[in-house]
């Protein structure tokens, strides 16, 4: 199986074809359009702040490029932003995959940090891509904004309120959390990622 | 509920793991990776290491250790010591690092930590403070404590924050080592102005200072070496000991 990471300055990617090699699967890191569009799985990772992202994107072609893919694609964390529609973060138009807007944490007291940074708890729906046995395990997040819960939303987590830890629209998979840092659970639904799509 | 955080630190020289370390059933306890790996498979939450070698091949080693770890570890890790510019730290994100830390060059230089957090991100940003209570005076100190600076504890933070500091991972120097507690008071303080996470360090010695660091202390992530090199207390039964007490941690 060919599985493309997606490399745009956007943070630490080499951790994903880690993560992938440690499950004995082999990813490669491209730019490359023609790479990415012929790979048999795509994954989009990424930290970072979402329009100088976003710009990359557009250096290297690459905004127009994901939208049209048809294998399945994994978005991850800032990854997982860019796929939804808009993001309050410096107002950044994204790749609108998946109709649903990113915004920023306000939490009403000072007691409650921005960023989410650590382990939550992920609540996963039925029948979705992601183990519903692993519903109320902990995964590893690090964010400030984040996608709302709307019609796509698989996973959900509790943080200030409740917003989407995991989305699906078609061939379009994603994770708010790191399943590359998150343990042994985030090494299943990675192992779910590669099986069931 | 976001679950507090355990975190071991190594202290690494020359690509090794320094400081007594007393470990059954590893293979070589000096190695680095698989110290963090038995960690992590305690249940640790994230990793620190804290290289102090002073060679000047220091960056080579470090950058080929950070690669291993990354390889081997699923879990976060920041790697500290002798980043002084965005290309040290650029070399250490290439080789898989998640977080680095940064202390004594922040200092002297404090626009690094908006040059740092502008390149990689806030979340890549831990700013390391060691300080000391004089007279009731907190100073940050440098160069792993040897130098006293006039800069107060708390004005740095904030100005750590204000520049774009992701993490906050404060020393008290008068408690490290003592292994009586945590610095509870200033960690609240801290923890009431900042709006970002902090991790407490030093003082470490029994399961009751971990709960007293996340109730008194209000601080986010606990980190501590010895107590956890010598076996004096096991991640796994610390965690248990904390469920037990309804601190939300990862079990």
């Amino acid at each position: 199986m060919k599985i493309a990471i997606i490399d745009y300055h956007a943070g630490n990617v080499q951790s994903v074809k880690f993560a992938l090699e440690r499950l004995g699967a082999n990813g490669f890191l491209t730019s490359d359009s023609e790479e990415i569009s012929s790979a048999d799985k795509v994954i989009f990772p990424g930290v970072g702040e979402a329009s100088s992202t976003m710009n990359h994107l557009q250096k290297l072609g690459l905004e127009k490029i994901i939208p049209n893919l048809k294998q399945p694609v994994l978005g991850v964390c800032l990854g997982m932003q860019l796929m939804c529609s808009h993001s309050e973060e410096n107002d950044t138009d994204c790749l609108n995959i998946i109709p649903q807007k990113v915004v920023r944490f306000r939490p009403k007291s000072k007691k409650t940090k921005v960023p989410h940074v650590g382990w939550n708890k992920i609540s996963v729906k039925n029948d979705s891509w992601i183990s519903e046995q692993l519903s109320e395990e902990y995964v590893y997040f690090v964010h400030s904004y984040f996608v709302e819960v709307g019609e796509f939303t698989i996973a959900t987590t509790d943080y200030v309120q409740p917003f989407s830890a995991a989305l699906q629209k078609d061939n379009f998979y994603a994770t708010q959390f790191h399943p590359e840092k998150s343990g042994s659970v985030g090494e299943q639904i990675l192992k779910d990622f590669l099986k069931n799509t | 509920m976001l679950a507090k955080r355990i975190i071991p630190c190594l202290d690494i020289k020359d690509g090794r793991t320094v400081k007594g370390v007393n470990f059954v059933g590893l293979r070589d306890a000096g190695d680095p990776v698989e110290l963090g790996k038995l960690y992590s498979e305690q249940g640790a939450d994230e990793l620190v290491f804290l290289d102090i070698t002073a060679t000047v091949d220091k960056r080579k080693t470090l950058a080929e250790l950070v690669k291993k770890i990354a390889k081997n570890i699923n879990i976060p890790f920041t790697v500290g010591g002798g980043i002084r510019s965005v290309e040290d730290a650029n070399v250490l994100l290439e080789s898989g690092a998640d977080k680095i830390s940064v202390n004594s060059a922040v200092v002297r230089n404090p626009q690094l930590i908006n040059d740092l957090a502008d390149n990689f991100g806030s979340q890549f940003v831990v700013v390391a403070i060691d300080a000391k209570n004089v007279d009731g005076e907190w100073k940050v100190h440098l160069n792993g404590g040897r130098l006293p600076t006039d800069l107060n504890l708390l004005e740095w933070t904030k100005e750590c924050e204000d520049r774009g500091a992701g993490e906050i991972l404060f020393t008290s120097m008068n408690h490290d080592g003592t292994k009586q507690g945590f610095e509870n008071e200033m960690l609240a303080k801290m923890s009431s102005e900042l709006s970002i996470p902090i991790i407490a360090s030093g003082g470490a010695g029994s399961m009751e200072h971990f709960y007293d660091v996340f109730t008194e202390g209000k601080a986010d992530a606990g980190l501590a070496a010895s107590i956890f090199h010598f076996k004096e207390i096991e991640i796994s039964d610390l965690k248990k000991y904390l469920n037990k007490k309804k601190i939300s941690v990862r079990i």
